[in-house]
């Protein structure tokens, strides 16, 4: 026990250094890259003037690095809320198929499908039913994020020992208890490597969300216009990238630390 | 007489699968009288772990019936008559180790102070008292295989069913949970239906050790075991406990089942 918990506290800055290690090879590639291949700032430019945009003021007066602020945190905001409904939505729909085989042998095609039908299509169509405000992107982003939580759900849920069951059964549980204290606790681990998935897929269903015309605030406005001045100033994409990328990020070791602390039973909790 | 605490009478089970049904018990009769540690031996594939898990509603005879404390196999699970124990540990690896003893306690709705002060009573009896707030998987098979003992007895049940609880075991932990079970046992004055292939486990333990023969599994031989209680390591070494083991080892060999099943049981589905 003890040796696990010292692990687990030298593991942060070893952690860290690494992850440091790794940043400042790629800044290494990526600007040798750049002199070796002789790209232009369009085609790739400096990380020094893509940290250099962030200081930039903005046609409002504002720097770049605040504008960027608001605007991630407005996406963030949509995916944390589609992130809760869609993995809100995609426990039920695991827990109603765990409980009939009927209901899931007839919905489970339709749940498929609808992850094969390409978002960048539905979304235009969501936010013109549902109007330009952050709720139409918060549903764009649980659309994402329900799947992987019914998928890997409904096989948590079968995936208990059976004589774990026969326990309760020789204990005469209820079926109620057998649920609360056997099935869901089992599939635990089942749910957060659902929910990892989903936390970057929510972000990235928000920031589509955010891409048809009519919409004011978020990653996704910034994006698209970014992209239009792309030839004009590179640097504000390459930016407006990154941010993205690190909202998703964030999303992600958010989860993980949710897990760890819930998890705790666990040898098996991965770091990453 | 007393009514026995276990009562077979003319059980058997067959399972049906699509390679065709297989007769896995026929004819079981035996009677368990209260306080006795009766085990069931046979080679693997007799039908053993089948039986006690009749007696405890876990799977359902095709024929015969079965009468625990008098009731139905169903009633008595519902009344939480008896504890059971597994061939693994069956731990919940998210609760702890005072966690999984609560378990029984909890399901039953037991009160809140009773939910408190049993389980840590129960640890100390397995000699666990220390792990209590340990994860199973912090712990050795055999720690494992003793929380799961003292879930079992959680309830004070009457009957004790264990399915070869101490078969993945090496030999020292083995003994050692053996003389601990008898003392366990002693204490709560239970009946103990014991699944085991080894035959100085079955004489070391048992009043009675029932002899299995497979395909279908019926009943061979009882053998009654006289050896003075309490038991201990002395127990093993005296003559009596040579002469038992020889006993149940002979009736184990003259079994034509076990020495080529298939070639004299031209009914079977094998």
């Amino acid at each position: 026990m003890s040796s696990t918990g010292n692990d687990r506290i030298g593991a942060r800055p070893r952690q860290g250094l690494r992850s440091l290690a790794v940043l400042v090879a790629i800044a290494v590639i990526w600007e040798t890259a750049k002199i070796l291949l002789a790209l232009p700032s369009y085609q790739l430019p400096h990380l020094h003037e893509i940290a250099a945009d962030f200081l930039r003021e903005g046609a409002g007066g504002e720097r770049w690095l605040w504008i960027m602020l608001l605007n991630a945190s407005y996406t963030a905001l949509e995916s944390l809320i589609g992130f809760a409904l869609g993995g809100l939505a995609g426990l039920v729909l695991a827990i109603a198929f765990a409980h009939s085989r009927w209901l899931e042998r007839g919905l489970s095609p339709y749940v498929v499908a609808s992850q094969t039908v390409p978002i960048l299509a539905i979304a235009p169509m969501v936010v013109v039913w549902l109007g330009t405000s952050w709720f139409s992107k918060a549903v764009i982003a649980a659309y994402l994020t329900f799947f992987p939580v019914t998928v890997n759900m409904s096989r948590g849920f079968r995936a208990v020992d059976p004589d774990a069951l026969a326990l309760m059964r020789a204990l005469a549980a209820s079926s109620r208890q057998i649920f609360f204290k056997l099935r869901f606790p089992s599939a635990l681990p089942y749910l957060f490597t659902a929910l990892r998935l989903s936390a970057t897929a929510s972000v990235i269903g928000a920031i589509i969300g955010e891409l048809p015309v009519g919409s004011r605030f978020g990653m996704g406005v910034v994006i698209i216009n970014a992209a239009q001045y792309y030839n004009w100033r590179p640097a504000n994409l390459w930016a407006a990238i990154l941010v993205s990328a690190l909202i998703g990020i964030g999303f992600y070791q958010a989860v993980a630390a949710v897990e760890r602390r819930v998890v705790t039973w666990s040898r098996t909790v991965p770091a990453v | 007489m007393p009514t026995p605490i276990i009562e077979f009478a003319g059980v058997g089970k067959t399972f049906e699968s699509r390679a065709g049904a297989t007769e896995a018990l026929k004819g079981i009769s035996l009677a368990v009288d209260a306080g006795e540690f009766v085990s069931i031996i046979g080679p693997s594939g007799c039908g053993k772990s089948s039986l006690l898990r009749i007696v405890g509603d876990l799977v359902e005879p095709s024929a015969g019936t079965v009468r625990v404390n008098g009731k139905s196999a169903r009633q008595a699970r519902l009344d939480r008559d008896y504890g059971i124990v597994f061939q693994t540990p069956v731990l919940y690896e998210w609760r702890t180790v005072l966690e999984n003893v609560q378990l029984p306690l909890e399901l039953a709705g037991r009160p809140r102070a009773e939910r408190r002060e049993r389980p840590p009573a129960l640890l100390r009896l397995v000699g666990l008292e220390e792990f209590a707030g340990h994860y199973p998987w912090q712990l050795s098979g055999g720690m494992q295989q003793r929380v799961s003992i003292a879930r079992a007895l959680a309830l004070n049940p009457s009957i004790l069913l264990m399915d070869e609880p101490f078969g993945a075991l090496d030999e020292m932990s083995r003994e050692r949970l053996n003389q601990e079970l008898l003392q366990v046992c002693a204490e709560t004055a239970a009946t103990a239906l014991f699944v085991t292939h080894s035959i100085a486990e079955a004489v070391f333990l048992s009043t009675r050790i029932v002899v299995l023969s497979p395909r279908p599994g019926h009943i061979d031989r009882i053998v009654t075991v006289d050896l003075p209680h309490p038991r201990s390591d002395k127990t093993r070494a005296l003559p009596r406990f040579f002469e038992l083991v020889t006993e149940v080892r002979q009736s184990l060999r003259e079994d034509p089942g076990r020495a080529d099943g298939r070639a004299h049981h031209p009914g079977g589905t094998l």
